[in-house]
């Protein structure tokens, strides 16, 4: 058994906590030093009073982000997932219907928001749909590359045995696609918060309120610059939260088989 | 020299004793040859029976169709000229009267996020035999190969010939009348191949398997086979075939015995004589 600290998983927890307290450290000290005023710079004991002071408020805006975020990450799975497996199932599908899934991911969701605000009345389902058009494109293209990319030889072995395409589907290329899948949420899941929040902002700013964008938006106009901070803190935190969460769930699929996710044998 | 070895003519009209000659030949490739698309002859003509219960093994220099002759065989391309009967019907009947085909390719090709009896069991659930039926099966597969303490593992937890022989269990667990193999041992080590070798004589043996081997290996070649094909290229050919006189199974007595060395001396200068005819061009 070696030392704690000598550990992997040890190490890979405590170093970005540690970098994390000093750089939160030199921070405090640094404004206190310069005796910078609260609403120009923070201290990071500002944000967390903040945090404590406007916890109801802000828990109520996370969770409608959180909400809208998770709407638009489901629906971006599974529109994502149906859309690759029909881009699979025929080359002609796949070539007339691709450049509109490009179109979709070019277009700056700030650009589009505010007409999909106008059209569907429904705030929450309007932010969902424009989170969902920025998440859904890397399901789509790593859901597609990754039923494509079947092992040859493997191929070769089922149409030998004359295996049925549900078969064939089933036992060869979902499994095979799985890794590009996980790697398609990890990105996806992260963009579907940026894009509950750039929706959030231009509700926001068009007087519907929702959300932690809108308690940023509001904490600028009354310049109350700590709470803003505190509504950053939350939309970082539940992104990391995502993110890891995405990493876990793929490791736990993955780690029997993947070379991405399978540990060295001590 | 070569009047030790009791070497067949080039007409197939002789055919050794050895195996059953009696029973329906399991292939005969008729006048089948293979023009590829791009114009290549891939394969001149070619005119082979492979008894029941034989093991026949292609040698020869690359470009010479030995791969072309096994995927024609194998039913995996059509000739182009000619036909094949398999137990004197056509391929479709194959199946229906109970008879199946397995192939072992060069490399093992299992599943990597399957465990070594679901690799095992897979062409059992192509057949959408029920798990009671197939489990029995797979087990006796895997046994036969002897990895039955490895069950469980994933492929990327096993050796390269471990995975050779999950691949060849897979082959085995249909319980096949014909076994095709396309250099499965190719990428082993030296030893590691023999001890692949000394297994497969012994269960084509006992399963009374008919067996069409493809290698580069000349000791490999001699030890398997009860007859060898050697090739040449430009266009590929039957160059001449070597019955190997020795009952089987086999073992490492084989191997050491002068016999042996004598068959690998004779192939080898037999297979310098198809390089030089194969570069040299031959029919065109």
């Amino acid at each position: 058994m070696k030392p704690l600290f000598e550990s992997e998983v040890f190490v890979r927890i405590a170093a970005p906590i540690a970098v994390g307290i000093v750089l939160f450290m030199l921070w405090e000290i640094g404004l206190r030093l310069a005796s910078v005023p609260v609403y120009l710079f923070p201290k990071p004991t500002d944000i967390f009073a903040s945090l404590l002071h406007n916890g109801p408020s802000l828990l109520r805006a996370l969770l409608v982000t959180l909400r809208v975020t998770l709407q638009a990450f489901v629906a971006a799975v599974i529109l994502g997932t149906l859309i690759a497996f029909m881009f699979v199932q025929s080359r002609a599908i796949e070539v007339s219907l691709f450049p509109y899934a490009v179109l979709l991911q070019v277009t700056p969701v700030v650009a589009i928001a505010p007409l999909i605000i106008i059209l569907v009345k429904n705030t929450q389902l309007s932010l969902t749909i424009c989170a969902t058009m920025v998440a859904l494109f890397p399901i789509i293209s790593n859901t597609t590359l990754g039923l494509r990319s079947v092992d040859p030889g493997l191929a070769n072995f089922f149409r030998m045995n004359r295996a049925s395409r549900f078969k064939t589907l089933v036992k060869l290329r979902i499994p095979g696609a799985l890794p590009y899948f996980f790697g398609g949420l990890r990105i996806s899941s992260g963009l579907a918060l940026i894009g509950a929040v750039v929706a959030e902002f231009v509700a926001g700013t068009g007087g519907r309120s929702s959300g932690l964008a809108y308690e940023i938006l509001d904490a600028g106009f009354t310049l109350d610059i700590p709470r803003m901070f505190a509504a950053l803190l939350l939309i970082t935190l539940t992104g990391v939260a995502l993110f890891a969460a995405m990493v876990a769930l793929s490791q736990m699929a993955l780690s029997n088989w993947h070379d991405s996710e399978t540990r060295a044998e001590a | 020299m070569t009047a030790l070895l009791p070497v067949e003519p080039l007409d197939q009209t002789a055919r050794p004793m050895t195996p059953a000659w009696d029973r329906p030949p399991a292939v005969e490739v008729l006048s089948a040859e293979k023009v590829f698309a791009n114009g290549a002859r891939g394969l001149a003509p070619i005119d082979l029976s492979i008894a029941d219960g034989e093991f026949l093994t292609l040698i020869g220099p690359s470009g010479c169709g030995k791969s072309t002759l096994l995927k024609l065989i194998a039913n995996l391309i059509e000739p182009s000229d000619g036909r094949l009967l398999w137990w004197r019907s056509d391929f479709a009947q194959v199946g229906q009267e109970g008879r199946r085909l397995a192939f072992v390719f060069q490399e093992p090709t299992l599943m990597p996020w399957a465990r070594v009896e679901a690799n095992v069991r897979l062409p059992l659930e192509f057949a959408n035999m029920p798990r009671a039926m197939a489990d029995p099966k797979v087990a006796d597969a895997i046994a036969h190969v002897g990895l039955s303490a490895f069950n469980r593992h994933f492929p990327r937890q096993l050796s390269g010939g471990m995975k050779m022989r999950v691949s060849i269990a897979r082959a085995l667990v249909t319980s096949p009348n014909l076994l095709l193999m396309d250099e499965p041992f190719g990428a082993l080590d030296e030893f590691t191949r023999n001890k692949l070798d000394d297994d497969l004589v012994n269960l084509s043996w006992e399963r009374k398997l008919s067996t069409v081997f493809v290698t580069h290996s000349i000791y490999e070649a001699v030890f398997l086979s009860t007859r060898i094909i050697v090739m040449a290229a430009n266009p590929g050919r039957i160059f001449r075939t070597m019955t190997i006189d020795h009952p089987q199974p086999r073992d490492q007595g084989f191997r050491d015995s002068p016999k042996f060395a004598a068959y690998c001396r004779e192939l080898s200068a037999w297979l310098a004589e198809a390089s030089l005819q194969s570069a040299a061009g031959g029919g065109s």
